[in-house]
């Protein structure tokens, strides 16, 4: 199962929160990518997935914006 | 005789700080509270509502510089005020020429950008330099955590805002760019060879690049304050320039007994006049010296005076 979440058109903290959420439906150790807009979103979201313990891996521009990915930590 | 059974008995020591400031009408004075750093514990929330409902109007102010102030206080109540308030610990504010209750943001506790323990900083000047004469005017100091600076150090007699000093350890960097990207300033390029390259001139020391960093290859090798001084609002605003960085924490008292000193010293016969006017006055050098006696280490080069805000009003 690909865990790609697209957040682009989502302002911060809804991005985050939706974010959140999304983590509660994978197990612990999976990897998934978030899709953010440029802006706000890539310097907060980030930030504050690690700031909740998750591992974040890489980031990658494609087009205008960007693709984060995470392994999630219980 | 009439006269007497109506004296008023007043304990005017309570006065001794200032903080009851004379309202509209007769008799009526609001009582401002000593809320350093804008921290409430509830506890004393609720008794600070029960004195308000006892003896004041249908609602409290809340200042501009964090403080709540009870309305409506009949100056024949001041001592029943201060006494009822004192049981739950709650100290009255001050006002006039004295060193004024800091203000300060949430700090680092909660507050994920507060870089520095602001809170801890506004107790201990308010604990070592509460209500402290000046002789000339009103003085007021500000913590911010970080550069956001939603304090607004620059408009304070000496503004504090929290900052750290990154540094990369290149062999524990994966690349990924988010430091980069998370800089607001400018201050970090990824180089040829995919690694991040740090351009000190343009960083103001926030720290998101160490809190974004997944592997801790940026690491915060100094912390401290970023010191602006000579900044007022009000009639003709100044805004406060750069004299110190990476100032500890546990100086700042120091540091502000420091400038206070050099206040007192060059507007000894000037009257009524704030810091920054003195600095306009003696020109920045004078204060830069002074400081770095006891400062070495923190002191800049040079600064330049107070910016003086053109408010386009009165100037003619």
């Amino acid at each position: 199962m690909s865990n790609t979440i697209d957040l682009r058109g989502i302002c911060c903290p809804t991005n985050f929160v939706k974010a959140k959420l999304a983590l509660e439906m994978v197990d612990a150790g999976a990897t998934v990518e978030f899709l953010l807009d440029d802006g706000e979103p890539v310097k907060n979201v980030p930030r504050a997935l690690k700031d909740e313990g998750h591992k974040l891996i890489s980031l990658k521009e494609t087009d205008g914006f960007y693709t984060l990915t995470l392994e999630k930590i219980d | 005789m009439a006269a007497d059974k109506n004296k008023t008995t007043i304990n005017l020591g309570n006065l001794k700080a200032g903080g009851f400031i004379k309202e509209r009408g007769k008799d009526l004075f609001t009582v401002r509270l000593r809320v350093p750093g804008g921290r409430m514990p509830v506890s004393r929330l609720k008794k600070i509502a029960e004195v308000a409902e006892k003896f004041g109007g249908e609602f409290v102010h809340l200042s501009v510089r964090q403080s709540i102030e009870l309305i409506n206080i009949n100056f024949k109540d001041f001592d029943a005020v201060v006494m009822e308030l004192g049981e739950g610990e709650q100290k009255v504010a001050s006002c006039g020429a004295r060193v004024r209750v800091p203000v300060a943001c949430g700090g680092c506790e909660y507050n994920p950008n507060g870089l520095v323990d602001t809170q801890r900083s506004a107790m201990e000047v308010d604990r070592e330099l509460f209500g402290a004469e000046t002789g000339h005017h009103k003085f007021k100091v500000a913590f911010s955590g970080c550069p956001f600076d939603c304090p607004k150090a620059a408009i304070n007699d000496v503004g504090f805002i929290g900052a750290i000093q990154p540094e990369l350890h290149r062999e524990e960097c994966i690349s990924c760019g988010l430091c980069a990207k998370s800089c607001t300033d400018g201050a970090i390029a990824m180089d040829q060879e995919n690694k991040p390259l740090y351009l000190p001139d343009k960083c103001t020391y926030c720290g998101d690049c160490v809190k974004v960093c997944p592997t801790g290859a940026w690491k915060t090798v100094k912390k401290g304050y970023t010191v602006r001084i000579g900044g007022k609002w009000g009639r003709r605003p100044l805004i406060g320039t750069l004299y110190a960085t990476f100032l500890p924490e546990e100086k700042v008292v120091e540091f502000i007994a420091c400038v206070l000193a050099w206040y007192q010293d060059k507007a000894e016969g000037l009257g009524r006049i704030r810091l920054g006017d003195i600095i306009i006055r003696e020109g920045t050098d004078s204060l830069l010296d002074h400081l770095r006696s006891k400062f070495p280490d923190n002191i800049v080069e040079k600064t330049i005076p107070p910016q003086v805000v053109d408010n386009q009003i009165g100037n003619n």
